[in-house]
């Protein structure tokens, strides 16, 4: 009998304020018992709904089953026919909007816990060990990935189980991409990344750190001097947007990207750490996506108080929705429906006040989101000494501009076609530096797309 | 064969400044003057850029050191034959380096290190090139004879006029081009008041000045944007549209204090090695 529960099974997070003094992982995790409870409310659906929300389309029902049978290891095997990184999926996919937001138990009640049961199985898999995927034989062909985020992680994975001999290029002295730069802590702890990146050195991929291809070497080098056969672009969306307002180069302002680089991984936040983080009392963090919520969250760890200043409403948070809760719950105060104007300093040139405006919802624009139109004379000042800038970034021209016949659009995005393939023969791109700032799970889907479409070019060739 | 990032060679070339030579092929390989590394020391250590000094065939790449923050203090301390954790590069737009015609380069204590194969390279390539390279006093003055042999004329100054010429390298600068000399060029690299002050007098003389920038930086990709600077009034990143600037637009004010962010920090990371230092000693 399915448990007809109308909510989700809870789980144990950490006290929000503790937790709000520490990086310790914020959402604990189901036991096997309270994880069974939770795989009893899928319904097993003929037609399963949740698969087609999912873009890598994990056979979430299948799954759902063995960990209802007490199976994990044979939950495992079913995600891992789809998914490369359950662990770090389960964690930071925006399940609302895809899997659970599909679910029919949703439609009356909360959805299927889809996330919490993959992380659970994942997590499992991690602790007792699971036998790795089976690797086909060598066929000697060599594919270099510029990129160990989840794009490059994915593709490389996929390419290794097919036999290619595989090297991912990282520009960082850390594999994982935004996941260790970017997602802090407490949201996907970095054992997790450490891990699924041995799985894949397991499985003979090489990685190479410090090279930043478009400086170090080029991707002509490596297709005519250093003997690969294709390359895949998986570098992400790295460059920040800045507001382009008054006071923007005063101290005290930095992107969300430096100031989680900092935390997340220089580790900034561990007493007696050599890389500096920025003293600060009153965060104002601009943006409502959830890179904001991660960079207002981290600042409250740092002792600060802090404001998210976003300039739509509530329901047009782009961030995850438990993201925005738990911040909340975190004590971050979200200013709604303004926006920030001027930045001003003091006479040190530091950070004193944020000046914003009020907004109001007006007319949809193209994407049919409500575009906020500033409310006349309604500035008012937030007190500060430091603002995150959190407002979206875009893909890194350092390829493009050394890649001859790479061909871009006007954003910088790396035209691809729906196989990944670009304008240049052999050379395939998927993840942000195609699409611009994404997530995790449409970059990783990019990603085994385009080892398929590099396999089927290699295979022909 | 040297290991991967391991120091082959270690001068000392002041009590304080130490040249240092990693070896990195990859880098060494595709290196043009005024492009820099970011290197890590150790498991925990923190990213610190470093412009690139020179390059040698045997893949060596060679960056001059002062020993003043934690970080460098503890790169000071490493031996030849002991490896760094990290050393990626090169970054960075190259200086350009034109074939023709009077260029003024000027270097400000350890930015003589930059100066340097900036001028030889210009030198090489066919310009007249006039070194001016500032210090504070005699005992402060590293790599002399290198700077001679890398331009026409080399001229040494101290602020306390205990070696070569009495005063600022504006100063300098401003009594050759009083007594007749027409540069076509400047470029300028040293510390940002010096920079600030040698753009400030190309301007009035209407000579076209570089300068090299050396802002905090994590990535040195163009990641964090925490290397901006103000140029003509646009958002550049120092990491990738730079290092080199116009310095008639750069705005020096506000990079001076940026440059000041994480002073604080810095101070007492400095006391607390110090500290480590002298516990070791009495250990």
């Amino acid at each position: 009998m399915p448990n007809m529960s109308m909510n989700k099974t809870p789980v144990k997070e950490q006290d929000p304020n503790v937790r709000n003094k520490n990086f310790l992982e914020v959402n604990l995790g189901y036991t096997d018992e309270e994880a069974r409870e939770e795989a009893a409310r899928c319904l097993n659906c003929k037609n399963p709904l949740c698969m087609e929300g999912c873009p890598v389309s994990v056979p979430i029902p299948a799954f759902i089953q063995k960990v209802l049978e007490g199976d994990n290891a044979g939950a495992y095997a079913t995600i891992s026919t789809a998914n490369a990184l359950p662990a770090v999926c389960g964690r930071v996919c925006p399940q609302e909007s895809q899997c659970e937001g599909r679910c029919i138990r949703g439609k009356k009640g909360e959805p299927v816990g889809i996330g919490r049961l993959e992380r659970y199985v994942a997590d499992w898999a991690i602790k007792n060990g699971t036998k790795g995927a089976d690797l086909a034989p060598a066929n000697g062909k060599r594919v270099a990935v510029i990129g160990s985020g989840p794009s490059g992680l994915t593709c490389a994975g996929e390419l290794a189980k097919k036999g290619y001999d595989v090297t991912i290029f990282e520009a960082f002295h850390v594999a994982g991409g935004v996941l260790s730069y970017g997602i802090p802590e407490f949201r996907l702890p970095k054992s997790i990344v450490e891990k699924e990146v041995s799985n894949l050195e397991k499985m003979g991929v090489k990685i190479e750190l410090n090279v930043v291809v478009g400086k170090t070497v080029t991707i002509d080098e490596l297709l005519e001097e250093e003997g690969f056969d294709a390359v895949f672009i998986g570098s992400g969306a790295g460059l920040p947007q800045f507001l382009k307002i008054p006071g923007e180069g005063l101290v005290g302002i930095f992107s969300a990207n430096e100031y989680l680089t900092r935390i997340n991984l220089m580790k900034a936040y561990l007493p007696d750490n050599p890389t500096p983080i920025y003293k600060s009392e009153k965060v104002v963090v601009v943006g409502g996506g959830n890179v904001a919520m991660d960079a207002a969250r981290s600042s409250k760890r740092m002792g600060a108080d802090v404001h998210i200043v976003y300039r739509r409403g509530e329901e047009e948070l782009p961030a995850r929705k438990e993201e925005v809760h738990h911040a909340k719950e975190e004590g971050i105060v979200f200013d709604l429906l303004c926006n920030p104007v001027r930045i001003n300093g003091d006479e040190k040139g530091r950070v004193k006040s944020v000046t914003c405006i009020r907004m109001e919802l007006g007319e949809p624009d193209e994407k049919g989101r409500r575009r906020p139109v500033p409310i006349e004379g309604s500035e008012f000042d937030i007190e500060a000494d430091t603002v995150i800038v959190s407002i979206g970034t875009s893909p890194n021209p350092l390829i493009r501009t050394t890649t001859e016949g790479l061909e871009a659009n006007k954003h910088g995005c790396i035209t691809t076609a729906e196989d990944g393939s670009t304008s240049r023969e052999g050379i395939f791109c998927g993840g942000d530096a195609a699409t611009g700032a994404a997530t995790v799970i449409l970059a990783m889907g990019a990603g085994k797309r385009a080892a398929k479409s590099i396999d089927e070019y290699l295979s022909n060739k | 064969m040297p290991e991967k990032y391991q120091i082959v060679k270690k001068e000392e070339l002041t009590p304080d400044i130490v040249r240092v030579s990693v070896y990195a092929p990859l880098v060494a390989k595709k290196a043009k003057p005024g492009q820099f590394i970011i290197l890590r020391t150790d498991e925990r250590a923190e990213r610190i850029p470093l412009t690139i000094s020179s390059c040698g065939e045997d893949g060596s790449v060679s960056v001059v050191v002062q020993k003043v923050g934690d970080s460098t203090l503890t790169l000071g301390e490493m031996n030849e034959g002991d490896c760094l954790r990290d050393f990626v590069g090169p970054l960075g737009v190259p200086t350009e380096i034109e074939s023709s015609g009077k260029v003024a380069v000027i270097g400000g204590g350890l930015g003589c290190a930059i100066a340097l194969p900036v001028a030889k390279a210009m030198h090489d390539a066919g310009c007249d090139v006039d070194l001016i390279g500032g210090f504070r006093s005699k005992s402060f003055v590293i790599l002399e004879n290198e700077m001679k042999t890398a331009s026409n004329n080399l001229y040494i100054c101290t602020d306390d006029g205990s070696y070569g010429f009495n005063g600022m390298v504006t100063a300098q600068l401003k009594e050759l081009i009083d007594s007749g000399v027409k540069y076509d060029r400047v470029f300028a690299v040293g510390p940002l008041i010096m920079m600030k002050f040698v753009c400030k007098l190309t301007k009035e003389y209407d000579i076209p000045t570089m300068v090299s920038m050396n802002p905090i930086m994590i990535d040195g990709t163009g990641m964090c944007g925490c290397c901006r600077v103000t140029v003509g009034g646009q958002m550049k990143f120092a990491c990738v549209d730079g290092p080199d600037f116009d310095g008639h637009q750069v705005d020096f004010d506000e990079t001076m204090a940026r440059a000041a962010t994480y002073r604080e920090f810095e101070q007492q990371r400095r006391r607390d090695h110090n500290c480590r230092l002298e516990g070791m000693k009495n250990a």
